[in-house]
């Protein structure tokens, strides 16, 4: 649709009377303001000696969760490596042990390259079975690039570190598959 | 021209000079903090107890970063700049009273009651370091005018354009910022009948009332002109670090870099000296500063009123600073021109035709509120034309005749 001369609204400066023409009321009033933030409450956090509170939705590092059972909930569809538009995750799917009745592959490797990752938390969103889950974890630190490349183990030791503490309860289906997950065929 | 002790002015010169940089690195230090408390945050804080220590670790810094000279500059200029600003801003203090001083004599008619008179001054405490020098108040415009040396040399023979553009402000702003400087201390002189600091601020220690009463406009502007002869905000335009990096001092690096930026605060010092002895009554605080008998709590009494006035200006400059944002280039030079050189002439005016008829100073304060409220009506009447001049605007885009409609992008 054009836009009609009527359309467009002019907006004139405010005229300005005798008291915002002398200048310096409009002064005062600004050093009031700042005078009063000057013995405000102040909102810095200090960091190190205070914690901040993070949002449960916070995306900090990964983990992997397990099931009832303790075992790893993956079931290596590569459905979040798929999503995953900075492509850190790097799965080798095997067969899952016959004992498993439950599923037909598990992740023999499940890697995440965490200084590569943007943590969008697309993974999170593609995962069928909730097995992948970004936490509150955000101090993370390693001393070489080796160190920050996280493989299943770690990532499940990072489940367990963070359900122990309680800041990150599992927050889906606790303990159990998703609908997705398909038994094998008998 | 009275003696004075060579002795007394070394030992004061060290304590000016130490003194003054201390100050200077705690105003930086002043300055973090203040901005913070002003936006809720806490500031430095981990540098010592309160982050008092934190000026230290800046200095220490400047000392151990790397000397960078580009290859473009001009070096001999590009050397000598930051060493031209900090002589020349440190050289107006040696002029200023920092504590009690006593006025020079006068021309006695007699050898004997010359000598007498020099003994007794002699005998009294004068904590300036040149003490006795009649063109006082010149000397530190003078000098407060060579400032500008500093910046230009910085800003040209760097070769970079935000370098000049910011020099080039600085020269405009420097040198029209100078008349309502000397406009507003004419006043101060007529009443006082003299230049000399000394005599200025004992003047208003005998007539109690301090100068900011009868010349409460003078002051105004002499504050807001002192704040762009140091290139404080809001007239930092030779530095504006969002749309010129760094203003002048963009291609410096290391200690030279620390040296520029000293050079504004030790001109916030003395702007804070001066402001503080011309108008705000030196050492004096109506009277509370004679309570002690004993001299040295006297001297003591002073010196500590002298600095407190001092600090204050200071701090208040702090705030001020995160308080109003900066001008625009064209609305600076309008507010220096058509604003404050006419209200600072017409102050003049007041004061010789005030003093001329011998009418009494309160007449002065009348005349001064009575300046600045015409001045307001003039710019009701003006509506804002005076500091902001309006530009047509055109209703149409270019090229579109009336009627005709355009698409909305």
């Amino acid at each position: 649709m054009p836009l009609t001369e009527t359309d467009v609204r002019w907006v004139e400066a405010p005229k300005l009377g005798f008291w915002d023409q002398l200048y310096l009321p409009a002064m005062v009033d600004g050093l009031k303001t700042t005078l009063g933030h000057m013995f405000s409450k102040k909102i810095t956090e200090q960091y190190p000696e205070q914690e901040p509170t993070l949002p449960p939705n916070y995306r900090g590092v990964h983990r992997l969760n397990r099931d009832e059972a303790g075992r790893v909930k993956c079931v290596a569809c590569y459905m979040c490596a798929t999503a995953c538009p900075a492509h850190c995750i790097d799965i080798v799917a095997a067969p899952a042990p016959t004992e498993w009745k439950d599923r037909e592959k598990y992740p023999e490797t499940f890697v995440i390259d965490e200084l590569r990752c943007i943590y969008c938390g697309m993974c999170e969103e593609a995962c069928p079975v909730d097995a992948i889950e970004l936490t509150t974890l955000y101090d993370l630190t390693g001393a070489s690039r080796e160190q920050m490349v996280f493989d299943k183990e770690k990532l499940l030791s990072v489940f367990d570190q963070t359900t122990k503490a309680g800041t990150d309860p599992v927050r889906s289906r606790a303990g159990k598959l998703g609908a997705a997950s398909e038994p094998p065929p008998q | 021209m009275p003696q004075f002790d060579l002795v007394t002015a070394l030992i004061l010169i060290v304590a000016v000079m130490g003194g003054g940089l201390g100050l200077v690195a705690y105003l930086t230090l002043g300055e973090r903090k203040v901005s913070a408390w002003i936006q809720d945050r806490v500031g430095p804080n981990r540098v010592g107890p309160f982050g008092l220590l934190q000026p230290l670790a800046d200095g220490g810094k400047f000392f151990l970063k790397e000397e960078v000279i580009p290859a473009h500059v001009d070096r001999i200029f590009y050397v000598l700049a930051p060493a031209v600003g900090v002589i020349t801003a440190l050289l107006a203090l040696a002029v200023v009273p920092v504590g009690g001083a006593t006025p020079p004599p006068d021309p006695a008619p007699t050898v004997a009651a010359f000598d007498q008179a020099q003994a007794d001054y002699r005998s009294k405490l004068n904590l300036v370091i040149a003490p006795g020098i009649d063109v006082g108040v010149l000397y530190v415009f003078a000098l407060g005018s060579l400032a500008v040396y500093g910046v230009i040399l910085a800003g040209w023979s760097a070769n970079n354009k935000y370098s000049l553009l910011g020099a080039m402000r600085s020269s405009a702003q420097i040198i029209s910022y100078e008349i309502p400087l000397g406009m507003a201390v004419l006043g101060v002189f007529l009443i006082v009948g003299s230049l000399n600091l000394e005599r200025i601020a004992a003047w208003q220690e005998t007539h109690t009332w301090w100068l900011v009463f009868f010349q409460p406009l003078a002051a105004l502007l002499f504050m807001i002109s002192a704040y762009a002869e140091g290139s404080r905000l809001p007239f930092d335009l030779p530095e504006a670090e969002q749309e010129l990096v760094g203003g002048f001092h963009t291609e410096y690096s290391s200690m030279k870099l620390g040296l520029l930026l000293m050079t504004e605060f030790i001109h916030l010092i003395t702007a804070g000296f001066m402001m503080s002895i011309l108008f705000l009554g030196g050492w004096s605080l109506f009277g509370l500063e004679n309570v002690s008998a004993d001299p040295t709590v006297t001297a003591v009494l002073k010196a500590g009123i002298l600095l407190t006035k001092m600090f204050l200006y200071c701090v208040f400059a702090l705030i001020v600073r995160w308080t109003i944002p900066r001008f625009r280039f064209d609305q600076l030079m309008n507010l220096a021109w058509k604003v404050m050189i006419p209200l600072g002439l017409a102050n003049v005016v007041c004061v010789v035709v005030a003093l001329q008829f011998g009418a009494p100073l309160w007449v002065l304060t009348a005349a001064s509120a009575g300046l600045f409220l015409v001045a307001g009506c003039i710019a009701v009447r003006a509506a804002g034309s005076i500091t902001n001049p309006k530009r047509a605007v055109r209703k149409l885009p270019p090229g579109m005749p009336v009627g005709v409609t355009y698409a909305g992008r």
